[in-house]
């Protein structure tokens, strides 16, 4: 499996990166050199082994014990609507603001 | 005050300064002070701290003297001078992960970690410069500038957690808190010379840690011994309703169960650890603490964690992957950097983006889209996450014969700044002792154990059970009491 230059911009588009001409082959280069590595881990046969998402499985723990904190579910305060506001790029203090959606 | 000047920042231990503090042999206003100009004078020159918080650190320390002298009972780290990876949020002070596209964001709030360290007196003086979004095995990857290794300038501090390890190295600050998902806390420990602790993943809340790869990510401290490490650990540790994958498992009195010494404790000694690709010193120092712990009473079994050699692969795939889906929420819209090039929304996300983002970061987010884009989910993602269940079930296996698992944290000592930056394989191979414990969740720590002829420091990983980090730490300071010895 190899990845050409068009994989990486399908990849980029999927990713909303906008990369450069000079970006694109040199991406290509490095992403074959890393999948050609991780492909070693086909050597192994996993048919019976079940995927591992989180460590708790490995565990075996019931949910509360290992770890999964759930708080009560009841309204409480958030962050100050002005604070988380003010880190906007742009804002007009409600709403944060973007360019136009649609493309004319 | 003479006492004062007779400090040696460099080496001042945990316990020491908080003690001073304490019966008010110094105020922790001047040890602030102090550590402040420490940085004035040599931080430019090492660049581990991005940003100093000295108003917050003073006030803080003004809160701690009065307590004292009010006779209150002073917390844990009463007084004592801190760092704080910049992946963790401050409140009101510039978090930027290592990345231009955070750069001038002020979180609204504090991590869980940071509050907690607070609340028990320490004195938080800057945020530590890192790999970008913590990304990265050299520091190299900052987007502002890389750190350089106190212990050799022209040397990489290890990464990503860099600025952290450097800074306890350099006594710029008497503790740090990093954070590491595929060794960075271990392997920056071991090229600065000074102890790091990896948790085990559910220890301590990642509340307000910016997200790298949430199914790996932790929180832990880099100090200048081992007990100064596990009192850190010790404040941070346990359930935080904020976090649902913080754990209730009871946190141990760390201080007491490193009094108990390590006799009659098992060490296993993995056999893949020591194999092609390690530097002759490091085996050589690691060998002579397996025969100092045979010495103080431990017995020593080799075990094997035969899937070793696939951890790094199966790493780069599930980082990259859960990397991807993470930081898909910098897009210019909600805090930090917006380009100045956005006609339409995609435009000014894609520009953003580019923008914003660093060549490493931008080569794992590709990485990690594409093992998950459709065709490829089962042939990487689904193969990765099987190869981890047969790593954690190695040490699984190794664990119900031994107590503790001791090896290297590194192949190499730390290498040469623009050494590994133009190839991100050989970067990724650096990685290859400390994946596998991020990977199964086990807890692990880097403990100094010599130097090299050329005068850099070695490191020894101690690896222990899910949650056991008392075991862990017993076997660190053994080690620990040995070097001194």
């Amino acid at each position: 499996m190899s990845v050409s230059v068009e994989d990486v911009r399908h990849v980029a588009d999927l990713a909303n990166l906008e990369l450069t001409a000079e970006e694109l082959p040199r991406m290509a280069k490095d992403l074959n050199a890393v999948l050609g590595y991780i492909a070693q881990l086909n050597e192994l046969d996993t048919s019976t082994v079940e995927p591992m998402a989180q460590v708790g499985e490995v565990l075996g723990l019931e949910p509360a014990q290992n770890g999964e904190t759930l708080r009560a579910d009841a309204v409480r305060a958030s962050l100050e609507r002005d604070a988380v506001m003010a880190e906007a790029p742009e804002t007009d203090g409600r709403f944060f603001k973007v360019p136009r959606v649609l493309e004319r | 005050m003479a006492l004062e000047r007779k400090m040696s920042l460099e080496r001042l231990t945990l316990a020491e300064a908080r003690s001073a503090v304490v019966e008010g042999r110094v105020s922790a206003v001047a040890l602030a002070e102090q550590h402040l100009e420490r940085i004035a004078a040599v931080d430019g020159e090492i660049h581990s701290f991005l940003a100093l918080t000295r108003e917050r650190a003073l006030a803080q320390a003004e809160k701690v003297d009065a307590a004292v002298k009010a006779g209150q009972a002073p917390g844990p780290l009463a007084g004592v001078p801190v760092g704080i990876k910049d992946v963790l949020t401050t409140r009101g002070v510039e978090t930027t992960a290592g990345s231009r596209i955070l750069s001038g964001y002020h979180p609204p709030y504090d991590a869980t970690a940071v509050a907690r360290l607070e609340a028990a007196g320490a004195v938080v003086l800057g945020k530590l410069n890192c790999d970008e979004f913590a990304m990265g095995s050299s520091n190299e990857n900052s987007a502002y500038g890389p750190v350089k290794n106190p212990r050799a300038l022209d040397r990489v501090p290890g990464g990503s957690s860099g600025g952290s390890a450097a800074a306890v190295a350099a006594g710029l600050c008497v503790a740090s808190l990093g954070t590491d998902t595929g060794g960075s806390i271990r392997q920056p420990a071991a090229f600065c010379g000074v102890v790091g602790l990896l948790p085990t993943y559910g220890r301590v809340s990642r509340y307000g840690l910016i997200a790298f790869a949430s199914s790996l990510d932790r929180v832990g401290p880099f100090a200048r011994s081992v007990e100064d490490a596990a009192t850190v650990l010790g404040v941070m540790a346990g359930p935080d309703e904020m976090d649902a994958t913080s754990s209730r498992q009871p946190v141990a009195d760390y201080a007491a169960e490193i009094r108990k010494g390590v006799e009659g404790l098992k060490i296993g000694v993995p056999e893949e650890y020591f194999g092609e690709g390690l530097d002759d010193e490091i085996r050589k120092a690691i060998e002579s603490v397996l025969d100092g712990l045979r010495t103080s009473g431990c017995s020593l079994h080799k075990v094997s964690l035969p899937h070793t050699r696939y951890a790094v692969p199966a790493y780069y795939v599930v980082a990259t992957a859960e990397a991807s889906s993470n930081l898909s929420r910098f897009d210019g819209v909600r805090y930090g950097f917006r380009t100045r090039d956005g006609a339409t929304l995609t435009g000014m996300f894609r520009n953003t983006r580019d923008e914003g983002f660093g060549a490493e970061v931008k080569r794992r987010i590709l990485l990690g889209t594409y093992v998950l884009s459709a065709g490829y989910y089962d042939a990487y993602y689904r193969k990765a996450q099987q190869v981890r269940s047969l790593l954690a079930r190695d040490f699984v296996q190794a664990f119900a014969g031994v107590d503790a698992i001791v090896a290297p944290v590194t192949p190499t000592p730390a290498f040469k700044l623009g050494e590994k930056t133009s190839d991100p394989l050989q970067m990724y191979l650096e990685d290859i002792y400390t994946v596998s414990a991020s990977l199964a969740g086990i807890c692990g720590m880097s403990v100094p154990c010599g130097e090299t002829s050329g005068g850099l420091p070695i490191g020894v990983q101690v690896l222990g059970k899910y949650f056991d980090e008392a075991t862990m730490l017993r076997v660190g300071a053994g080690l620990e009491r040995q070097q001194r010895a």
